[in-house]
């Protein structure tokens, strides 16, 4: 892709991000964190193409650990998210529930 | 497969990572938000070896075996009280990533390489090893292997300017046909700033470089895609990097102080620097059963929840305590502060670990004018965030900071574990102050005894 093509896709994705992200309310702030910081992983994608291209013992083994620590980010990123949202539940106050026993 | 059609696979990845952020504006829809947001990284993985074909696809399949055997591991082991350090240590790891791809794509540029491409895998080197080593700083400090004071010596702000410069100098060069070894250089200057821009942050101050550190990881990779030619990256870093950016905001924000001042108040001496000393002066502690009178028959009670919070793992005793009180008819709420614990929104996940509905959840702003009608405001395991030295002290480090009001209550009573002052060192007034009752002892324990004292009355 050109730099011209790259740049416009930067600056809408800036303008995107901004845009989404300024409507997450600050009780996720912390899940928001941990689940940008799992997309960053996606950088696992450039660590296989290097590694694919590698061609000395040396590029295969920095890559193949860049490979493994960009997996540990993408992989634990997502399942530590969705660990912490899954306990964000929307329920009655527990006197309400009780009431509601009654 | 064809450019194209992976280009469209990349396409649907990065719409699945925006819907995973935008799914994010209600706890509803977050989770399976999240799960679309790993669809989409799973659809990119996917589509990257059908494209390069890699002669080492078995190599490369175990690399990844090992990375998410690893990363699935520790994200299932940590504890919630530790996910600030989890998602420091998951950052530096993406960042240094990311600095190995732009390390080993200049090993490999040829003359026919542009002069964009060579300037831009520098800067993804230089910002990427900053993220790695700023973040290992991070998590040895949130770890407490490292002081939560800000950690400064004789001339570091010399050797940072001078690493700095040496780091922009090389950078430059490697555009116009710099040898490897500059490269290498580079990386080095760069995990050295990395740990020098950290070291100086107060503990206070941690979860705004936190923010910051992310929006670092998330450049990586946005100047990485730009290196690779890969559309995806760039999309995805940019939307991580404007997250990070517009956290840091609002957590200086929340902080009342510029961002610079924060990062670099300490080389400039003062900033977060506070007194280490033990007052002498006298306080009023009494036991959890008169503690449990005052709480059990007031009408609201607003609990204030700190980092000892987290420490003590107290989560569910705080919520135990709370159910005592509600059967009483006692009206209880929680007041959030925007920096309360060791990251943007902490303390939400941590309440919502012990089941207690995130609506009772009170933002500063909302919460801040009710502290005048309440009976009792409880601060567990938090100090600065109720410091009213934040108003009133002009010479004070937190001066500026917005706080909670605690104050303002009828009645304050604090459950810390000694009279040791907060994360940020500095002495609380409210301590002292005639209408402040304390209760020494362990968050968790301070808490159970209470309840069972209400449960009692």
């Amino acid at each position: 892709m050109d730099t011209v093509a790259l740049l416009t896709v930067l600056v809408l994705a800036g303008f995107t991000g901004y845009e989404v992200i300024a409507k997450v309310s600050s009780t996720l702030h912390t899940p928001l964190m941990s689940g940008s910081n799992a997309i960053s992983g996606i950088i696992l994608v450039g660590t296989v193409v290097v590694a694919a291209r590698a061609d000395s013992a040396l590029s295969v083994t920095l890559s193949l650990i860049a490979v493994v620590l960009a997996t540990i980010n993408l992989v634990g990123g997502f399942v530590v998210t969705d660990r912490m949202l899954q306990m964000f539940k929307a329920r009655k106050a527990p006197a309400a529930d009780r009431e509601a026993a009654k | 497969m064809s450019p194209a059609l992976a280009g469209l696979a990349y396409l649907i990845a990065a719409v699945c990572f925006i819907v995973a952020l935008k799914a994010l504006s209600s706890p509803k829809r977050a989770r399976l938000g999240n799960a679309v947001g790993a669809v989409g990284a799973l659809i990119a993985v996917a589509v990257v070896f059908a494209v390069e074909r890699p002669d080492n696809l078995w190599l490369i399949l175990a690399a990844l075996g090992v990375g998410a055997a690893i990363g699935v591991f520790a994200a299932q082991k940590v504890a919630m009280t530790a996910m600030p350090q989890m998602v420091a240590i998951f950052n530096g790891l993406g960042g240094a990533a990311g600095a190995i791809v732009a390390l080993l794509e200049l090993g490999g540029a040829t003359q026919a390489t542009p002069i964009g491409q060579l300037a831009v895998a520098g800067f993804t080197i230089l910002v990427g090893a900053v993220a790695f080593s700023g973040s290992m700083i991070a998590y040895a400090r949130l770890q407490e292997l490292l002081t939560g004071r800000p950690l400064i010596f004789p001339g570091m702000r010399w050797l940072f300017s001078g690493l700095l410069a040496a780091a922009l100098v090389t950078g430059a060069w490697i555009p116009f046909g710099a040898p490897f070894w500059v490269a290498l250089a580079l990386t080095a200057a760069s995990v050295v700033i990395g740990v020098l821009f950290v070291l100086p942050v107060g503990g206070a101050d941690v979860p705004i470089v936190i923010a910051l550190l992310n929006a670092f990881s998330g450049i990586t990779v946005a100047a990485g895609g730009y290196v690779l030619g890969n559309s995806l990256l760039i999309v995805a870093g940019t939307l991580v990097g404007a997250s990070g950016i517009l956290l840091t905001q609002l957590m200086a924000k929340a902080m009342g102080r510029p961002l610079l001042n924060i990062l670099f108040g300490a080389f400039a001496g003062g900033s977060t620097l506070g007194a280490t000393t033990v007052s002498a002066r006298p306080v009023r502690s009494a036991a959890p059963e008169d503690i449990a009178i005052q709480l059990g028959f007031a009408r609201r009670v607003i609990i204030a929840p700190g980092y000892g919070l987290a420490v003590a793992q107290a989560q569910h005793a705080l919520r135990d305590l709370a159910d005592e009180l509600q059967k009483r008819g006692v009206e209880v709420l929680y007041a959030i502060h925007p920096v309360a614990g060791r990251m943007p929104g902490h303390m939400n996940v941590l309440l919502a670990e012990a089941d207690i509905p995130y609506r009772a959840l009170k933002e500063m702003d909302e919460i801040n004018p009710e502290f005048r009608t309440t009976d009792v405001a409880l601060v567990v395991g938090a100090n600065d965030v109720v410091n009213p030295a934040a108003r009133t002290e002009s010479g004070s480090p937190i001066y500026g900071m917005p706080i909670l009001a605690a104050d303002e209550a009828q009645a304050v009573v604090f459950l810390k574990r000694s009279m040791r002052p907060g994360f940020a060192g500095i002495e609380n007034e409210l301590l002292h102050d005639p209408k402040t009752t304390l209760l020494f002892g362990d968050a968790k324990d301070s808490l159970r005894k209470l309840a069972a004292a209400v449960k009692a009355l």
